[in-house]
């Protein structure tokens, strides 16, 4: 009943046998040892685990890891390159966007997301962008700034 | 000796300085207790009683126990011996249920734990649970607190049919005098219903039993691992040296994780057992139904007042559901209700009694603000309903009442001393930013084109920088140990917990500026039992208060030692010596000497002072004389959709004054995520249980926390008024948004529909709520 995938996680293939209802994120955290996907509340809500499968947010709380079998997923951990920040990750950590940290992986990377489709957006639409990602901490002001620091950056380098 | 030159260097203190947390954050690469991994760990999962009240009939776990990969299933027979469930709640005459670890013949709420399964993974620790049998004999609940005291309703414990926890009866001033000789009296029914505190991270713990060094480790999520090591080496029966704590990176706390909990025993208790790593992470279910709620008040209350507006006495009658058992302050929590009912008002004649209930659900305790947010809510609603009665203006009536700035240290009508304050700067400063008298025009004009706005006030004032011992049931001191290394890099230990709120970059900032070095020199350790002195913990918006005291005493401690040992390598007078910029230097003598050459000196010792001893380690516990308490006004202007009733949040304007300030920027962030969980309340959040005590809002798909849509963009200013308490003039910041922002919002809701009539509404101010208090004024 298990099943062989291989998945692509941050440019590295990794090949694992499954049981077919392990989760994409028990996966991520469990057989890849990439643990920057959260579990929050397991039911698509909060958006700590979300990850990019093919350049897409998705929540890997209630997608199961057999799904992503060949495809690419890239977790926070993939973000930086060289021991670079991503731009967005560099204007969470200046605006202080971020207190305990639990949600900020799947807010980086829901915010790379939206950028990537939309590079110049208004705070309104930040907020809508974000409606999928909870915080509990920051009242998500200075996340919308972070996500707005992060586009003009993002403009100037582009 | 070097002989440099010493520059003025700019210190730290009151900069915005970005977080030193985040890089770890932001990389996904911080370590949470979910991503302790350990060799041949197993993963324990949780039955939980599906019912409000029920007798257990019996308990058939034979299936579970044979299913793959589990290793061991433990019921409530098996851990007689291990708990109970600690209460510090020095309430007097209170009844305490025996809160056992996990139930034995009786369940008293949805998600009481009935039974643990250890399997090698938790897929396969899920799938016993599903094969335990359980006879439960269903007996009628209870779950609201004022229907559990009516006669005839349901006994949430059999022992005590009246389902009275206790009671507490105060008296200040001549209540009675007050209320015969009031001009004016107002009344109201006000709830402030229970709440889900909602952590991101939910609990969990990770358990690890040495048996040839009869040591226990336990990681937990938790905001006090100090207080947990005491309480759970109790629980469990083993020395409370033998316990080692470790709270790791922590995903958010607000009150929910300051408790010792069944969990936390339990897992020590079958890692012994199994001799085997354990880890239980809390779903968010769980979480919903076993994680302690906050707030769950229904209040009574009265105002009594002059004619034109100076208000003389209050009366309150707090109802509290406090749930099925206590958990650590529970009771404690509505004391605390009491104490700042006068919040900044300049009236002495009080009466509060508190009736504190058991129903059929899971306990309630401390939840951001912690029964302040209850008390403001109180006050700050009759103040706007006194107002309303004698047709005044909310911002007029509340300077009306203010104490003045001199009155302090102020005597408040329930014995407190406020330390500090200027009550009228931060609302006229508040009103100058909306510009209150056009706002008001605005208004005007509005209503005339049929909108219905509102603007709310709220002026409050908190109790914080929790506190004297006296006044806590477990110390109220924090302590911190400063080590200088030889290679002159500082190390900081508090025994504060931080949790998000940034002290590992605020410390830093006090231990670069004591030393003149860089921030990177210095590391901030906390959450390790094995690490740090003793410690009380996060809560209460006492770290920097009470915590960054400590470690500021234990700094001052070590510049004082360093300049003796400094003093000694120039051969000068200590009294001669100075210190700026990281260079001791003795102006009589011009000779220098710098930081890194003390540090060194001190540990190698080639020529030790006479009567100083070698080594720089200072450690100090801070004991404040007073609480702290911090004030200010947030002002909000809604727009009330007549049609839907959705309210618009149309400006909301934040001034605080938390004392003196380390880091704006982080303060900043304190207040914005505590006006978010203020307006979660106002508007959004409700925890349900229904009439069979099932908790109806049991996901993160029916407990609406607030989304980045629905927060406004808030307008934060401050006025700095030094607390007199310590000797960084601190106040405390952690809960103060949130204290602020509930009563702003709803006085501004009724403010916006009082052409109606309308002159109260509990919260949260749902569209449906809204709509129909319109449609039924409309009607009428």
């Amino acid at each position: 009943m298990d099943k062989p995938i291989r998945i692509n996680v941050n440019g590295k293939a990794i090949e694992a046998t499954v049981e077919p209802r392990l989760l994409l994120v028990h996966f991520l955290r469990e057989v890849a040892g990439l643990t920057g996907a959260h579990v929050g509340c397991e039911t698509t809500v909060c958006g700590a685990c979300t990850v990019l499968l093919e350049g897409r947010a998705v929540k890997s709380c209630t997608m199961f890891a057999v799904q992503a079998d060949g495809k690419q997923v890239t977790t926070i951990e993939g973000l930086a390159r060289n021991g670079e920040l991503h731009p967005v990750q560099e204007a969470f950590w200046n605006e202080h966007g971020l207190q305990c940290g639990f949600c900020t992986p799947g807010m980086i990377l829901t915010s790379v997301q939206i950028l990537t489709d939309q590079p110049d957006l208004g705070r309104d639409e930040i907020r809508h962008g974000l409606e999928g990602n909870l915080c509990r901490c920051t009242g998500y002001m200075h996340i919308v700034n972070a996500v707005r620091a992060a586009a003009k950056k993002m403009a100037a380098t582009a | 000796m070097a002989t440099t030159t010493t520059t003025k260097v700019q210190t730290l203190t009151g900069q915005r300085v970005r977080r030193r947390e985040d890089p770890r954050l932001i990389t996904g690469t911080a370590t949470y207790v979910d991503d302790v991994k350990m060799p041949g760990m197993l993963y324990a999962a949780i039955l939980r009683s599906p019912h409000a009240a029920a007798r257990i009939r019996s308990l058939n776990v034979e299936a579970a126990a044979k299913s793959p990969g589990v290793h061991a299933v433990f019921i409530g027979a098996d851990i007689e011996g291990v708990g109970p469930v600690p209460c510090a709640a020095a309430v007097p005459g209170l009844r305490v249920p025996k809160h056992t670890i996990l139930a034995t013949h009786r369940v008293y709420f949805v998600g009481h734990p009935v039974a643990v399964v250890v399997a090698t993974d938790r897929y396969k620790a899920a799938d016993a649970l599903d094969l335990i049998e359980v006879d439960y004999e269903d007996l009628p609940a209870v779950a609201d607190p004022e229907k559990a005291l009516e006669r005839g309703a349901p006994a949430v414990h059999p022992e005590w049919p009246d389902n009275i926890a206790f009671t507490q009866q105060t008296e200040y001033g001549d209540p009675k005098k007050a209320f015969a000789e009031a001009g004016v009296v107002v009344r109201q029914r006000i709830v402030s219903q229970r709440l889900i505190p909602t952590a991101m991270e939910t609990r969990g713990v990770v358990a690890e039993w040495r048996a040839g060094e009869k040591q226990l480790t336990l990681y937990s999520s938790t905001q006090i691992p100090h207080l947990m090591r005491t309480q759970v080496a109790l629980m469990l029966g083993i020395a409370e040296n033998r316990l080692r704590v470790i709270a790791p990176e922590v995903g958010g706390g607000f009150g929910s994780k300051l408790n010792v909990y069944a969990e936390e025993a339990l897992m020590g208790f079958v890692a012994m057992r199994v001799n085997k790593p354990i880890k239980w992470i809390e779903s968010r279910r769980e979480n919903f139904q076993a994680t302690i709620h906050g707030r769950g008040h229904v209040d009574y209350v009265e105002l009594a007042a002059t004619k034109d507006g100076v208000i003389t006495g209050m009366k309150i009658k707090i109802i509290q559901d406090l749930g099925a058992y206590h958990q650590l302050l529970g009771p404690l929590i509505p004391t605390l209700s009491v104490l700042m009912l006068p919040g900044i008002y300049n009236f002495h004649n009080a009466e509060a009694q508190i009736v504190g209930v058991f129903t059929n659900a899971v306990p309630t305790d401390a939840y951001r603000g912690a029964g302040r947010p209850e008390a403001t809510h109180c006050i700050e609603r009759m103040v706007d309903i006194l107002a309303a009665e004698i047709k005044m203006d909310p911002a007029e009536i509340r300077f009306k009442n203010f104490p003045g700035k001199d009155a302090f240290p102020f005597q408040t009508a329930t014995g407190l001393f406020y330390d500090s304050g200027d009550y009228a700067k931060p609302l006229e400063r508040a009103l100058e930013i909306v510009d209150y008298t056009t706002a008001r025009s605005q208004q005007r004009k509005a209503r005339s084109e049929g909108r219905r706005q509102g603007i709310g006030i709220c002026t409050y004032g908190e109790i914080c920088a929790l506190g004297p011992s006296p006044a806590t049931p477990a110390g109220g001191w924090e302590s911190a140990t400063v080590r200088i290394e030889p290679t002159a890099k500082v190390t900081v230990m508090t025994g504060a917990s931080p949790h998000g709120q940034g002290q590992e970059t605020s410390f830093a900032q006090l231990a670069a500026d004591a030393f003149g070095v860089s921030m990177d020199d210095v590391v901030v350790l906390h959450g390790d039992t094995a690490v740090v002195q003793y410690g009380i913990g996060t809560f209460g918006s006492r770290a920097t208060a009470v915590g960054g005291t400590a470690v500021y005493l234990a700094l001052q401690d070590l510049r004082t030692k360093c300049g003796r040992f400094a003093a000694h390598m120039m051969g000068v007078a200590a009294e001669d010596v100075s210190f700026e910029g990281g260079v001791f230097s003795s102006p009589k003598t011009s000779k220098t000497v710098q930081f890194g050459e003390v540090a060194l000196e001190a540990h190698i010792c080639r020529n030790l002072p006479p009567g100083l001893e070698p080594g720089l380690v200072a450690t100090r516990f801070f004991e404040p004389s007073n609480f702290a308490f911090p004030f200010g006004a947030h002002i909000a202007q809604v727009e009330v959709d007549g049609e839907t009733g959705e309210v618009k949040i149309l400006r909301y304007v934040a001034v605080d004054d938390c004392g003196k300030v380390i880091n704006p920027l982080l303060v900043d962030g304190q207040v914005h995520g505590g006006v978010a969980q203020g307006l979660g309340q106002a508007l959004f959040e409700e925890a349900v249980y229904d009439e069979y005590g099932q908790l109806v809002t049991g996901e993160l798909m029916s407990y609406a926390v607030p989304k980045a849509i629905h927060v406004p963009e808030i307008e934060c200013d401050r006025t700095e008024t030094p607390s007199p308490v310590n000797p960084l003039g601190a106040k405390g910041v952690g809960e103060a948004g949130t204290i602020g922002c509930s009563p702003a919002i709803v006085n501004a809701v009724v403010d916006a529909l009082s052409p109606l009539g309308i002159r109260h509404l509990d919260m949260p101010m749902t569209p449906q709520r809204v709509w129909r208090a319109i449609a039924e004024r409309s009607q009428a």
